[in-house]
């Protein structure tokens, strides 16, 4: 199955979610990320048990400081698919893409080519 | 462990407005355990507020330090040399180590990054309660274990007052009733004959009633 989705989406491949830590997502914004969003197995089926349930929890820990500090909580998000369900794979691309296009682009990003001027 | 719970991200934001060089210091102790201070929630924090105040427009340079304890003058010299680059510190320690930093170190700010709760122990992940008030005379012994000053809302020392119901305490159903608590662990210890032993009146100046205390051990001083 060869599906397309947005170029403009870096993919960083960890061994479990459960890996994600909340430093990890708010360095990415730190950086200049528009929008970061965590792809783990569906839950109740990790291997290590936990592993999307605790990416699932940081992911909301972002969102409420992203939201606190003026950056948009909506810009992080967590979905969940198994590894066979490409065509869901897209799906969420295409949604992520869309809302983060929505939103622009992050003001950290902004901030940082102004200073740099 | 002494629980504290970190401060809402508003808050230090407010706190720390006008400042332009802030350093952030963790505690490696009782803080990290409860996950409030400790040298990932000070990374957390120095990233959201180097965003914030970016966002904002504003130059502040933001540093991170996590100290063994903030409890100990030893912890608290290795930032002797280096604290005079900042304008003020905002220390996710209790509120025990923000004080003593704040002795130390007296010309700088020192901004509290938690609210110290009280000293207790993680049920669960994500769950503290309250087992200790150090009242400075422990009468355990004679409570099955269990500290009726610490879990019985109204520190009744002779058996439990009139309002318990169901095992629960009458300030608030979701409460354990630490006297039914005590009462199960005397009966499972076979020792229920403890709990018909009438308490003596016990001496409140050892606790915070008789003003701020002191521990003195002439035998390990120096
Ligand atoms: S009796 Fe006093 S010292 Fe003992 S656990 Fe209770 S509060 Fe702490
Ligand atoms: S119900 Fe139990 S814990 Fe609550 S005040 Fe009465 S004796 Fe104390």
């Amino acid at each position: 199955m060869r599906l397309q989705y947005p170029s403009n989406i870096k993919i960083v491949s960890i061994p479990c979610t459960g890996k994600v830590d909340l430093i990890h997502l708010l360095s990415s914004f730190e950086k200049g990320a528009d929008g970061v969003y965590v792809l783990g197995c569906l839950e109740r089926e990790c291997r290590y048990e936990k592993g999307n349930l605790r990416a699932r929890k940081r992911v909301e820990q972002a969102q409420k400081i992203l939201e606190s500090i003026g950056i948009g909580g909506e810009r992080v998000q967590m979905y969940n698919l198994s590894s066979s369900e490409a065509p869901r794979f897209v799906r969420f691309a295409n949604e992520m893409t869309e809302k983060i296009k929505e939103m622009g682009p992050n003001p950290i990003k902004i901030a940082m080519q102004k200073k740099a001027a | 462990m002494i629980v504290a719970k970190q401060k809402p991200i508003e808050e230090i934001i407010e706190e720390t407005k006008g400042y332009k060089k802030i350093l952030i210091a963790g505690c490696n102790e009782c803080v990290t355990v409860c996950e409030a201070g400790g040298k990932r929630e000070v990374a957390v924090l120095a990233s959201a507020l180097r965003m914030y105040f970016m966002n904002q427009g504003k130059d502040v340079k933001i540093d991170e330090v996590t100290l063994e304890r903030q409890c100990d003058h030893e912890y608290l010299e290795e930032i002797r040399n280096t604290i005079d680059q900042y304008d003020a510190v905002i220390s996710l320690a209790c509120g025990v180590g923000v004080q003593f930093l704040a002795e130390k170190y007296m010309q700088m700010p020192i901004l509290p990054g938690v609210d110290t709760c009280f000293m207790g122990v993680t049920e669960e992940r994500g769950v503290w309660t309250e087992r200790c008030q150090g009242c400075g005379q422990c009468i355990l012994a004679r409570t099955g274990g269990i500290c009726p000053v610490s879990r019985c809302a109204k520190r009744l020392l002779n058996g439990p007052c009139g309002g318990s119901t169901k095992g629960n305490c009458e300030i608030n159903k979701d409460l354990v009733c630490g006297w039914q608590l005590i009462i199960d662990r005397l009966k499972e210890l076979d020792r229920l004959e403890d709990y018909e032993k009438l308490a003596p009146i016990k001496d409140w100046s050892t606790e915070r009633a008789g003003g701020p205390r002191k521990v003195i051990r002439e035998d390990v001083q120096l």
